[in-house]
């Protein structure tokens, strides 16, 4: 079971200068007013279980069918771009691969990249990848000094909780201290246990638009808490995650994969679910791969009529982010704020 | 109903279901006072050690997650557990610890003891195990003694732990299995299914097994039946409340996936348990696409009804009053068979 590989797109601005991929004042995290979004490319390095991660992440794979995998021994990319808004590449680099090679094209490699995700186990090997990471990390800072770097300590369930964050902030220790050690003490290394959202947020160009956006909702609907969700990827495009809210989805995908047809591919419109608290979540379609999770109280929910006014708004928003794409992306968000604002205003004053 | 010494000797973890008691009485109280009208059913759960029987019953019945189960450690002898089912049905699962001696013992001195009044006999193997001959043994000894003691009784065999078979391996290895203990078993006959604690097998295996102890499932599918023409639902599925086993089912229109009952059960077992980390519980669903809308809501005071439905234009609110309307006649249902008086548990 290897990673599928795709034909990677034509890249569209080629300068002169060989091995580059975009020019290179081209600012990776706005978008260019001609051109389509570039897809933002996130490098996966490390020991094994970075493919399973991405596995499990990407393609719903339960983690008990990644001890199957064969471990990679190529370079693979992959496109990741189902969703209007989580549009980037993997690369996913061979656990062996040898960086030490002096005639490694460092420049194409590291150049273009929005993030590189270095993997590393929470167990005794993390010693040697944190070797490698020495190594890796000044080269690819180097090339492309705006990249986010992070280092993913890939859990082990069985390790107990305790054991996990005393290896985690030995982890973070000695990967501090080695960057010191090569005078890049301005690079931040964010340190994760296995998630890919937060990678994914920082990518996202319009995340504080989108965050105004809820914020606005929420206020007007009465309601405590609204994200917004790629069903997809299951990553949250917009505020912190909330761990109810991924077994609400993941409850609702797998109803409607049993039940729903597969022609169109089980996609939920609409899911209510009451806890006997009060609290009601509350899941609608904004477009087929990003969902809009709200979390209330009943009393809120008593005036459903409103929340599904308000939300017509924010589905609106996300047809204008649709077409647009091939025009300026940042222009447009903003008249429609203003419109959410007005009908939530107009609804609020006729109750 | 007959007890012996050991079965009165203590019942170190009763891992019954959940269920808020109105007395304020802790769970797994020593101090359940069951009436002479409940049926009390005997379970026995046997199988080499390290098999998995207690981690089964574990999820199935006491709320522990997959990944729980590695804290268990190897059952000591004979562990009972009464576990209430249904309400007026109580399981009295004998999980017999596989240690070579405990075995030993079983088919010796304790043999009248433990195989006898047995309804159901569960018999585990590790489909890893490389001890096959002698795992056939004890099962054709356990076999000899059920048809002295309960030549009645129905037989499960469990082929688990399918998870560490290759997922192109499972279909063959299992139907191997499967034909070498139908084989052994004669005259007896056994149902064989292949499970894992990490998926939905788990549900099928145990709710068939369960199905074949409700006492009055007849009834129940009658009823189910009509409530299903009445609403114009595709399929109505009755639940357990604790275990989210399913024990009924009517289907009116063909449905797509024949493994759609375990996995529902799997999915919705696992979405109470993380609600109950946050100290809440989950009481109703509504999942709709523009093809079909399922409703999972309470039904009973020991069910949970789950209604799938593919017409469109009938809206959400009807089908919620219907299954409203249904819940006063199956309480009365449930309320005819059981017992008069209340349980003191309740």
């Amino acid at each position: 079971m290897s990673l599928q590989y795709r034909a990677e797109e034509t890249p569209l601005a080629r300068s002169d200068r060989g091995a580059d991929w975009f020019p290179k004042d081209f600012a990776m995290r706005g978008w260019d007013g001609d051109q389509h979004p570039p897809k933002k490319r996130i490098l996966l390095m490390g020991l094994c279980g970075k493919s399973s991660i991405q596995k499990v992440a990407f393609h719903k794979m339960s983690s008990n069918e990644t001890l199957f995998l064969e471990s990679t021994n190529k370079i693979y990319k992959e496109d990741i771009s189902n969703s209007s808004f989580v549009n980037f590449q993997i690369r996913d680099f061979p656990g062996q691969m040898d960086f030490f090679d002096p005639t490694s094209d460092y420049e194409m490699i590291f150049r273009g990249a929005g993030a590189l995700i270095y993997v590393t186990g929470a167990q005794g090997d993390y010693l040697e990848a944190l070797t490698r990471l020495r190594i890796t990390v000044p080269k690819a800072y180097k090339v492309q000094p705006d990249m986010n770097f992070e280092l993913f300590i890939h859990k082990d369930d069985g390790l107990s909780d305790d054991h996990k964050i005393e290896t985690q902030r030995n982890i973070h220790q000695r990967a501090n201290d080695d960057l010191a050690d090569a005078g890049l003490e301005k690079l931040h290394l964010s340190f994760y246990l296995t998630t890919l959202s937060k990678v994914v947020q920082k990518l996202i160009p319009q995340l504080q638009t989108l965050e105004n956006l809820l914020n606005i909702f929420i206020s007007n609907s009465n309601i405590e808490k609204a994200f917004l969700f790629d069903v997809v990827n299951k990553t949250y495009i917009a505020t912190d995650s909330h761990e109810l809210c991924y077994d609400m989805i993941d409850v609702v995908i797998d109803v409607s994969c049993v039940h729903g047809l597969k022609e169109d591919g089980n996609k939920t419109s609409m899911a209510i679910i009451k806890l006997n608290n009060t609290t009601v979540l509350y899941l609608k379609e904004v477009t087929t791969f990003v969902a809009l999770v709200c979390i209330l109280r009943e009393e809120s929910f008593e005036q459903k009529g409103l929340i599904d006014c308000n939300f017509h708004s924010i589905h609106e928003v996300f047809q204008v982010g649709v077409t647009s794409q091939g025009s300026c992306g940042h222009h447009t968000s903003a008249p429609s704020l203003k419109a959410l604002t007005h009908h939530g205003t107009q609804w609020r004053n006729a109750i | 109903m007959e007890e012996s010494d050991s079965e009165k000797k203590m019942e170190k973890e009763n891992l019954g279901p959940r269920m808020d008691s109105p007395l304020g009485e802790p769970e797994g109280s020593l101090g359940w006072v069951l009436p002479n009208t409940a049926m009390k059913k005997k379970v026995l759960l046997m199988g080499k050690s390290g098999s998995g029987k207690t981690s089964m019953r574990s999820i199935i019945f006491a709320n522990y997650i997959a990944r729980d189960t590695r804290r268990l450690g190897a059952t000591i002898d004979v562990e009972h557990s009464h576990v209430r089912f249904l309400g007026n049905l109580v399981l009295n699962l004998w999980d017999c610890g596989g240690q070579d001696t405990f075995m030993e013992n079983y088919f010796t001195s304790q043999r009248d003891n433990i195989f006898r009044n047995v309804e159901v006999l569960i018999y585990v193997f590790d489909v890893e195990s490389r001890e096959l001959e002698k795992d056939m043994h004890y099962y054709q000894s356990c076999l000899e003694a059920i048809l002295q003691n309960s030549p009645d009784a129905k037989i499960f065999c469990l082929v688990h732990k399918m998870d560490l078979v290759q997922e192109d391996q499972r279909d063959l290895i299992f139907k191997e299995r499967e034909e070498d203990l139908r084989r052994l078993s004669r005259p007896l006959e056994c149902s064989c299914f292949r499970t894992s604690i990490w998926d939905e097998t788990l549900y099928k295996a145990w709710s068939s097994i369960v199905y074949q102890l409700i006492p009055n499932v007849q009834q129940l599918e009658m009823n189910l039946r009509n409530f299903a023409e009445i609403i114009e639902a595709d399929e109505v599925l009755l639940f357990e409340r604790a275990t989210f086993l399913v024990i009924s089912h009517y289907q009116c229109k063909e449905q797509r996936d024949a493994h759609r009952f375990e996995k529902i059960s799997n999915i919705i077992k696992q979405f109470k348990l993380s609600c109950s980390k946050l100290a809440a519980s989950f009481q109703s669903m509504e999942v709709r696409n523009s093809n079909f809308a399922a409703f999972i809501d309470i039904f009973t005071s020991n069910t949970y009804v789950m209604v799938v439905m593919s017409d469109p234009s009938i809206p959400s609110a009807a089908t919620l009053i219907n299954i409203r309307n249904a819940r006063k006649h199956f309480e009365k249902l449930e309320r005819v068979d059981g017992p008069k008086q209340c349980l003191l548990m309740r």
